[in-house]
């Protein structure tokens, strides 16, 4: 069970929230002119990565605000927890 | 060459008070180069090996394994084998799996308790009944065995499932794929690793590769915490962490990587002599041949390679038995455990060629591999072989998430596995 600190409600139980996966995925202004690839890229590629994870959390039955999440996904330590349009942090495990 | 396993060396064996048996599979240094190196000793990537003998003649294999063969999601599923999938590409693939099951202890030698009980997919509402009856004709214009059945039926069937209409979620219907059923899950890595080295393969177990040595878009080889090996070809079928193998070839794969438990109950006389799921409630339950109830629901909704999960998950899946089989309340859970599955978007497998020469990949089977296992390996080794998909597997390519024709599977039969 995860114990995630949101930023504007404080630590709540893991129940309380909806993980939205991967943050920081930047959908391209020149859709008309992308190539299935990089289209592909976008829709579908993710870093899904064994460590540090830069992720976006929903507090869906609280305040139902989104919020970026910094945890590594072997340990589940959450390291970071930062607000939208925020740059992710750095993170040393 | 092995003495094959019969009830004559059993009986031979025990005068022996059970010492003399063979070695089931060697453990081999790493040779300097083979033809083929396959990543991962699970289920899929022994059957790969073992085709990889029998089908094509090819045996200068090696299987590498990080920890132990058949440690991973092999020895951690809920051995539910079937094959009622919606669409043909998928229905062609689970149905060639099923058919290479229902010989498979023979053709192993080895006793994989294969056994077709039966597969029971729940409608608890009008549209969920509907839509089974659409996926039964589907499955069975393909081929495939598969049968609608009302409440009465159902009832009849299995006397144990709580079928009266007031309940939350009352049973309206169900489907059942009577050739489905279990296969001891331990036993099929087992079986296909000592067939795969009686045909000369290497399994090299505690050897984890660390990255691959690529020239000129060709892969040459892996290097490993054993040192370099040197490989013609590379088959990469690593479940969860295939992201991480794809990473160190500079791929990037449409895959997450999320936490699937399982738990089981203390062992009971025999209750339940077939399998039963249902996605409305969510739960899969079967009885193991030691009396276990075996059972599992969905997967931990964040990315994870911890090998557990979290309780609320559990809770949910408990609550859901319960509904289904009040008779289970007082039941005690023995064992619970988490494995690490490779979720594909459109809940299809990738199994096919990489843009670097010589590289394979099959991955993305989430949470279904194991009713995958033999087709799999199958179709894997065919791949490797003649470097290029069999019809089987065609659909199945990483080039789909470019042009779009995915195969939407996330339905598989009526439930979310």
């Amino acid at each position: 069970m995860l114990l995630i600190p949101c930023p504007y409600c404080g630590p709540r139980e893991e129940v309380e929230f909806a993980c939205g996966g991967e943050a920081h995925i930047a959908r391209p202004a020149n859709s008309d002119r992308l190539s299935d690839a990089q289209w592909s890229d976008y829709l579908f590629m993710r870093k899904n990565p064994k460590g540090v994870h830069y992720e976006r959390w929903n507090h869906a039955r609280g305040c139902r605000r989104w919020f970026n999440v910094a945890r590594d996904t072997v340990t589940h330590r959450i390291y970071a927890v930062y607000k939208m349009g925020e740059a992710p942090p750095s993170v040393t495990p | 060459m092995k003495s094959r396993y019969s009830i004559f060396s059993l009986a031979r064996n025990a005068l022996h008070y059970h010492r003399d048996w063979d070695q089931a599979w060697r453990s081999p240094e790493p040779k300097a180069q083979y033809d083929v190196v396959i990543v991962g000793a699970g289920g899929h990537g022994l059957a790969t090996a073992y085709y990889l003998a029998k089908e094509h003649g090819i045996t200068n294999v090696a299987v590498l394994e990080k920890g132990w063969l058949g440690g991973g999601n092999t020895g951690r599923n809920t051995t539910v084998v079937r094959s009622n999938y919606l669409w043909d590409e998928s229905a062609h693939l689970y149905e060639h799996s099923l058919k290479l099951w229902e010989g498979l202890s023979q053709d192993l030698n080895f006793n994989l308790m294969f056994s077709q009980r039966g597969l029971l997919a729940l409608a608890h509402n009008q549209h969920e009944l509907r839509e089974l009856s659409r996926r039964v004709n589907a499955i069975r214009l393909n081929g495939i065995d598969s049968e609608l059945m009302t409440v009465e039926q159902v009832k009849a069937f299995c006397p144990i499932l709580d079928c009266s209409p007031g309940k939350r979620h009352p049973i309206l219907g169900a489907s059942l794929q009577r050739r489905g059923g279990t296969a001891r899950h331990d036993a099929v890595a087992w079986g296909f690793a000592r067939a795969a080295d009686a045909r000369g393969i290497d399994i090299i177990q505690n050897c984890e590769v660390t990255g691959f040595r690529m020239a000129s878009g060709r892969v040459e080889g892996v290097e490993t915490s054993r040192g370099f090996i040197g490989a013609g070809k590379v088959g990469v079928v690593v479940a969860g962490h295939a992201s991480v193998l794809a990473g160190m070839a500079g791929l990037r794969l449409p895959i997450e990587s999320h936490p699937l438990q399982a738990l089981v109950t203390e062992p009971v006389k025999p209750v339940l002599h077939t399998v039963v799921m249902s996605s409305a409630v969510h739960v899969y339950v079967s009885q193991s041949d030691k009396g276990e109830l075996v059972m599992g629901a969905g997967i931990d909704g964040y990315n994870s390679y911890a090998q557990r999960g979290s309780e609320p998950v559990v809770e949910n899946l408990l609550n859901a038995l319960i509904e289904l089989f009040p008779i289970f309340s007082r039941l005690k859970l023995m064992r619970q455990w988490g494995g690490i599955v490779d979720v594909c978007p459109d809940a299809s497998p990738i199994i096919g060629k990489t843009p670097v020469a010589g590289l394979y990949f099959n991955c993305g089977w989430g949470t279904g591999g194991f009713k995958a296992t033999p087709g799999s390996g199958w179709v894997f080794a065919h791949t490797i072989a003649q470097d290029r998909p069999h019809r089987l597997n065609e659909a199945f390519t990483l080039e789909r998430f470019g042009h779009g024709y995915l195969v939407d599977e996330h339905g598989a039969a009526g439930v979310a596995h």
